[in-house]
């Protein structure tokens, strides 16, 4: 997928990868290729849900995303400008444009600084205002978040999981970023309680028109979240979609049995289960070829041998699988029940 | 209502906790029943009381602080609650035996996987190193892992998230039990090892005719794999009826909103239900109906009495005020 930039794009991710060394043993050294060629773009205002399962890689993009890692080859333009050749203050000054929430609140959080230290220090490194100037903000994103201004003068410690997870988007926030990638923000947290922050996190990107890449393991609050979809297994993008698609037409095989796999609470809708063989491989290790062909119900002797690409088999939906890109016996596969 | 089907029949359990701030009153009051092949899901937030009433049927609770108070925990015809420590080792593992949330922390990480799971079928059933080692096998086998005999020597850090969860599963059924208990035990899983889990559940109770007393959090998981499932807040139970009525038709406004608080995988939903506020502190919980500082249906006698579970149609039950007065959602 070749995507080129034009005023509507705030994120430009191009064949980006990230790849671990790994020390086993006295010499050897194994290559894990935890993000390998991931492009994508996401405009201003969209929500960008990443959802794959543990080991695929989702974390480690959106962290090289952020340039908390170096990666190993590709660029990431954000607002046409290449964020890895930034440096001092220049680089600071992008980084208040795009912000991250932590899926652990516990351990997020600084427990040495109350919540009014942290959020002031934030706009003083940032050197937003003067002192009073800087407390105003403070108690507006505090109040914008659910809480009280009372709270500032409190540590982590006399928090709930969700009220934490509250400060954590309050400070996500209070730069006024363009772009906030949420790393499972709601999976540590009690059903009602992660209901709670995926409500506030979906009406504040609506007002303050921010972008999401919205990482997850859990297809439903992706639903919920997302505009468009990216479906992620060892290290690339398999799938990409808006959600009604994703949903209404999932296509790539993993997608498909991800989606058959997961349970519905209703005890009318029973799905075909398609099986999914297997683990999902080391990625020190993957597979020749596609990454998903040795789970793969449907693989094809090619699949073995060459990497699919990143296709637009229908306007704006991509897949990464030959059943798509060798002839058309893409349509018979099309019929899901969901 | 006592029928030879029932294989658990829990009533009236209080299980409280001795803590210096004060007594937490985990589990205040539950009964309920397991029949022969059943699978029973109880659901609720996390301190609901749920892992404390399973916990409570096998005597883990810990004591100090823990203890069971008062109440009767029928299995099989026997009190488990008068029996003596000794007797008690002898139900554990044999006819009631548990599957917990987090497999690898629940394994012994200084023993291979043959290891402890010969141990259990050598404690409770004996014979010889060979026929113990050839059980082990089986049962790996039932479980569907391929080349059992190599996992035996592995130690459970070698082996990954979800076939360490079959490993548990195998442990547990190898004295092929009368009573499954699973606390959470798709929690940690990724979706695809969860659906293996899950189908190996519901093999077990189609075989063997096991009974399965499962503890989740997720409505989608309980659909899939029980018949018949009660609803927790605070230590009791506000509702429980079988598996189609109370997703199809939940009655009380905790369930009701608690479902719609899950996203869902099937429908687009512009907000999801959310309840004000958070789960009470058991030590002093509110007075009344537990639910009713939350609740959006309350009336002026929530807050004075205190519900009881009475049966709004055949073999659905619910704990409300304001459902008995006709009417919620």
């Amino acid at each position: 997928m070749k995507e080129t930039i034009d005023g509507n794009t705030l994120l430009l991710v191009s064949d980006l990868k990230k790849h671990f060394y790994v020390k086993k043993g006295f010499r050897k050294v194994h290559v894990l290729k935890a993000v390998d060629g991931v492009s994508f773009k996401l405009r201003p205002g969209e929500v960008l849900g990443l959802v794959g399962e543990s080991g695929c890689g989702k974390t480690t993009l959106g962290r090289t995303i952020l340039r908390l890692y170096r990666p190993t080859s590709g660029t990431v333009l954000f607002e046409g400008k290449n964020i890895y050749q930034f440096s001092g203050e220049q680089l600071r000054k992008m980084r208040a444009g795009m912000q991250i929430i932590f899926q652990d609140p516990y351990s997020s959080l600084n427990p040495r600084l109350t919540i009014g230290k942290m959020l002031h220090e934030i706009l003083s490194s940032h050197k937003i205002g003067n002192g009073g100037q800087r407390q105003e903000r403070v108690e507006e994103i505090i109040i914008k978040v659910g809480l009280e201004p009372m709270h500032l003068k409190r540590f982590p410690h006399e928090f709930s999981g969700g009220q934490r997870q509250r400060i954590a988007i309050a400070r996500a926030l209070i730069l006024y970023p363009r772009l906030i990638i949420a790393d499972e923000p709601s999976s540590s947290l009690d059903m009602s309680i992660q209901a709670q922050i995926l409500n506030l996190m979906k009406s504040l990107q609506k007002e303050m028109e921010i972008s999401y890449l919205f990482i997850t393991h859990n297809l439903s609050a992706a639903r919920f979240m997302s505009d468009r979809i990216a479906v992620m297994y060892l290290g690339k993008i398999v799938e990409l979609a808006d959600r009604t698609q994703i949903f209404q037409n999932p296509s790539h095989p993993y997608t498909r049995a991800l989606l058959s796999l997961c349970p519905i609470p209703d005890p009318d809708t029973r799905i075909q289960q398609v099986e999914l063989k297997g683990e999902v491989p080391s990625p020190v290790n993957p597979p020749t070829g596609c990454p998903f062909h040795p789970r793969c119900l449907e693989a094809l002797a090619i699949c073995s041998k060459q990497i699919p690409v990143l296709t637009e088999i229908k306007p704006n939906h991509y897949v990464a699988c030959f059943l798509f890109t060798q002839q058309n016996n893409a349509v018979t596969l099309q019929s899901n029940p969901r | 209502m006592t029928s030879p089907d029932d294989i658990l029949r829990i009533i009236d359990l209080r299980t409280y906790f001795f803590t210096s701030d004060g007594v937490v009153k985990a589990v205040d009051g539950v009964n309920f029943t397991i029949s022969k092949g059943e699978s029973v899901g109880l659901v609720g937030e996390s301190g609901c009381g749920k892992t404390v009433t399973a916990f409570s049927t096998l005597q883990l609770v810990p004591n100090p602080p823990g203890r069971i108070v008062s109440g009767q925990i029928h299995f099989k015809g026997k009190d488990l609650l008068k029996l003596s420590k000794k007797e008690i080792r002898g139900v554990r593992g044999k006819e009631i035996a548990m599957v917990f949330q987090e497999p690898s922390s629940s394994m012994n990480p200084s023993f291979t996987i043959g290891n402890q799971i010969e141990e259990v079928i050598r404690f409770h059933q004996g014979g010889s190193s060979i026929h113990v080692r050839k059980k082990a096998t089986d049962i790996l086998e039932a479980v569907q892992i391929a080349d059992p005999k190599r996992i035996l020597m592995q130690y459970p850090h070698e082996l990954s998230g979800g076939m360490l969860q079959r490993v548990m599963i195998a442990m547990a059924i190898s004295c092929e039990p009368d009573l499954l208990i699973c606390d959470e035990p798709t929690t940690a899983l990724d979706v695809s090892m969860q659906a293996q889990v899950i189908n190996l559940l519901n093999d077990l109770r189609r075989e063997r005719g096991t009974s399965i007393f499962f503890i989740t959090h997720d409505f989608g998981v309980l659909s899939w794999v029980c018949t018949y499932a009660a609803v927790m807040y605070a230590g009791k139970i506000v509702e429980q009826a079988d598996i189609r009525n109370l997703l199809k038709s939940p009655e009380h406004p905790y369930t009701h909103t608690l479902m719609g608080a899950s996203p869902r995988l099937d429908r687009d939903s512009e907000m999801l239900d959310s309840i004000p506020g958070s789960v009470p502190n058991l030590i002093n919980p509110p007075s009344g109906c537990r639910f009713h500082p939350r609740c959006d249906y309350k009336l002026p006698i929530c807050s004075k009495e205190i519900p009881r579970l009475s049966e709004k149609r055949q073999g659905h039950w619910v704990a409300c005020f304001a459902e008995s007065e006709g009417g919620v959602a």
